[in-house]
């Protein structure tokens, strides 16, 4: 039930993230969700895509560096308390959240938040037996 | 002021006379007494007593640093372990540092040609001497000691770093010397305006600076930021340590080598090639006073050329031209001696950097900073933000620890880094004159 993630190393220098996303762009990719984590001196662009391999090989060829990992796509109700209603049970579980991120689009009147755990099987059991749906990565790169 | 004026002024002939004596004495002690020289002199055929005059000198072959670092730590000594009473290093390229070794005598002529330093310097009695350079296993700071001590001045031992204490004691204590590097009394000067001192109402008169290559242009800076004289020395800790050559305030123009204890000679860095007064090239001295560790034909790597015109000062003993750069790729940051080779085998040891590397040297705030750029590879790359900021902390780290420099770690991407044909452009030395 995992979903795959793939992560470019950016510098931050100016026309670089663009350079990034171009190359997606001339590649027929399309960006389902997206975060950028910054230090001072670089950055790291994660993507959930519709087609991670093409994605992938696009980027390489230009020369990023590219690496591919598995993260969870969790359904979460779009009301109050319904982030931190799972989160609780995360931390019941133990689990620890790497990093989190949303998705552009909703899933009907459900928000999907992209997770990176330390373990993501143990999260998804945790998450889908307190009745959290968790999306399957067909679902997730066809939204 | 003259500190020896009988060696000091010492005729051209007869300097050459006592230094041909002086150096026949040292070809026969390293060759009984130290196996490398006895083998590099047989390997090119010449025997000590074959050296008849100064340019025989010519026919013996050179050392080089790697000849130290072959025979770490001890092999290059002269006399037995009971007669060394100090033991000084610099860093060396494989980690390893280099070991030298001195006698009782070898401290007492150090001192002595330290304390000639202090006063070509205009240093004297009276004096009170705040020493900055580093004490411990680099020379700097135990060299200057000594030396202000044979002269009879007062000497701080302030050693380096902790500046705003440095400037409180210079100011309560009336320093009106300081020893340190040339970028050292740049930041000293910032520091003390940064606590809204004027260090150029201190007793500071003048400043005995080296260790690190400088500039005209920054010599004017630092005398007109402190409002002393700057004074350029020179030495290495093969040879010596500080004070193997020192301008004379009188001048101000060119380094006096002190030729009693020392044969100079400046040589093509390609052939090894003995080059006419006055041309630039390479220095590689001879010592022929050193007990410890004599040193014959040393290339030091650092290019300069003979001032060869009488000096005003009257001393006799001929003048260097501040050194102008490096036959090889070393770096000198903050005084501390790095060849990139030393950061490359770091860098080695982490697992997943690949050889792509660029160190950017460069100036800020007065004070040398390096930057380590590391090309971010596949196997290396995370896509957790703490991981990747523990790589370059770990390199940082293991860098700090092996060469004791401070560096910042930029990680970049794969081929940012120019690739050259065939010799790696590795450093990118910003720092202007």
């Amino acid at each position: 039930m995992t979903v795959q993630q793939i992560s470019v190393f950016i510098e931050n220098r100016a026309g670089k993230l663009a350079q990034a996303t171009a190359a997606l762009g001339k590649a027929e990719v399309n960006i389902r969700a997206l975060s950028l984590a910054e230090t001072s001196d670089f950055g790291i662009l994660r993507l959930i895509v519709d087609r991670t391999d093409v994605a992938k090989k696009a980027l390489t060829e230009e020369g990023f560096t590219v690496d591919k990992t598995d993260v969870v796509a969790v359904q979460v109700p779009d009301r109050p308390m319904g982030l931190a209603h799972i989160l609780h049970i995360l931390d019941e579980a133990k689990i620890t959240v790497e990093y989190l991120y949303a998705f552009v689009e909703r899933c009907g009147d459900h928000a999907v938040i992209i997770f990176r755990f330390d373990d993501s099987e143990q999260a998804i059991a945790a998450l889908t037996s307190n009745d959290v749906e968790v999306l399957s990565a067909e679902a997730v790169y066809s939204m | 002021m003259i500190w020896n004026d009988e060696f000091e002024t010492l005729p051209r002939e007869a300097l050459a006379a006592l230094q041909l004596k002086r150096l026949q004495h040292t070809l026969e002690r390293v060759y009984a007494r130290v196996p490398f020289y006895r083998e590099s002199f047989d390997k090119a055929g010449i025997k000590p007593e074959q050296i008849k005059s100064l340019e025989d000198l010519q026919r013996l072959p050179f050392t080089l640093k790697q000849d130290m670092r072959d025979n770490y730590p001890y092999g290059l000594f002269a006399v037995p372990m009971e007669q060394i009473v100090r033991l000084h290093a610099s860093s060396g390229t494989t980690g390893k540092p280099t070991v030298v070794g001195y006698t009782r005598r070898d401290i007492d002529m150090w001192s002595e040609l330290m304390a000639r330093s202090f006063a070509a310097a205009g240093v004297a009695r009276g004096d009170v001497i705040h020493n900055a350079y580093g004490y411990g296993l680099f020379t700097g700071g135990l060299g200057a000691h000594y030396g202000a001590e044979k002269l009879g001045a007062a000497v701080i031992p302030m050693s380096g770093g902790n500046t705003k204490k440095q400037i409180m004691i210079m100011q309560d204590f009336g320093s009106t010397v300081i020893t340190c590097t040339p970028s050292y009394s740049l930041y000293l000067a910032e520091a003390a305006a940064e606590e809204g001192l004027d260090i150029r109402s201190f007793a500071l008169k003048v400043g005995i600076l080296g260790a690190e290559p400088w500039s005209e242009s920054i010599r004017q800076e630092i005398e007109q930021k402190l409002n002393i004289k700057a004074i350029d020395i020179y030495g290495l800790s093969e040879i010596l340590g500080p004070g193997v050559a020192i301008e004379c305030i009188e001048a101000q123009n060119g380094l006096h080598i002190w030729e009693d204890h020392f044969i100079a000679e400046i040589i093509n860095p390609q052939t090894g090639e003995v080059l006419a007064d006055g041309e630039e090239g390479e220095l590689v001295i001879t010592t022929i006073t050193k007990e410890g560790i004599p040193m014959i034909r040393y290339r030091t790597r650092d290019i300069t050329r003979f001032i060869s015109e009488p000096c005003v000062c009257g001393r006799s003993h001929r003048r260097l031209q501040r050194m102008s750069g490096r036959s090889d790729d070393m770096l000198i940051i903050r005084g501390v001696n790095v060849f990139p080779s030393q950061i490359e085998s770091v860098l080695m040891q982490v697992e997943g950097v690949e050889p792509h590397y660029q160190l950017i040297v460069n100036r800020e705030d007065n004070l040398d900073s390096l930057e380590v750029q590391v090309e971010v590879t596949e196997d290396l790359f995370s896509d957790e933000i703490r991981v990747m900021q523990g790589l370059s902390e770990r390199i940082r780290h293991e860098i700090k620890s092996l060469l004791n420099i401070t560096c910042k770690v930029r990680l970049v991407e794969p081929k940012s880094i120019t690739r050259s044909e065939g010799k790696a452009k590795r450093v990118i030395d910003l720092r202007k004159g």
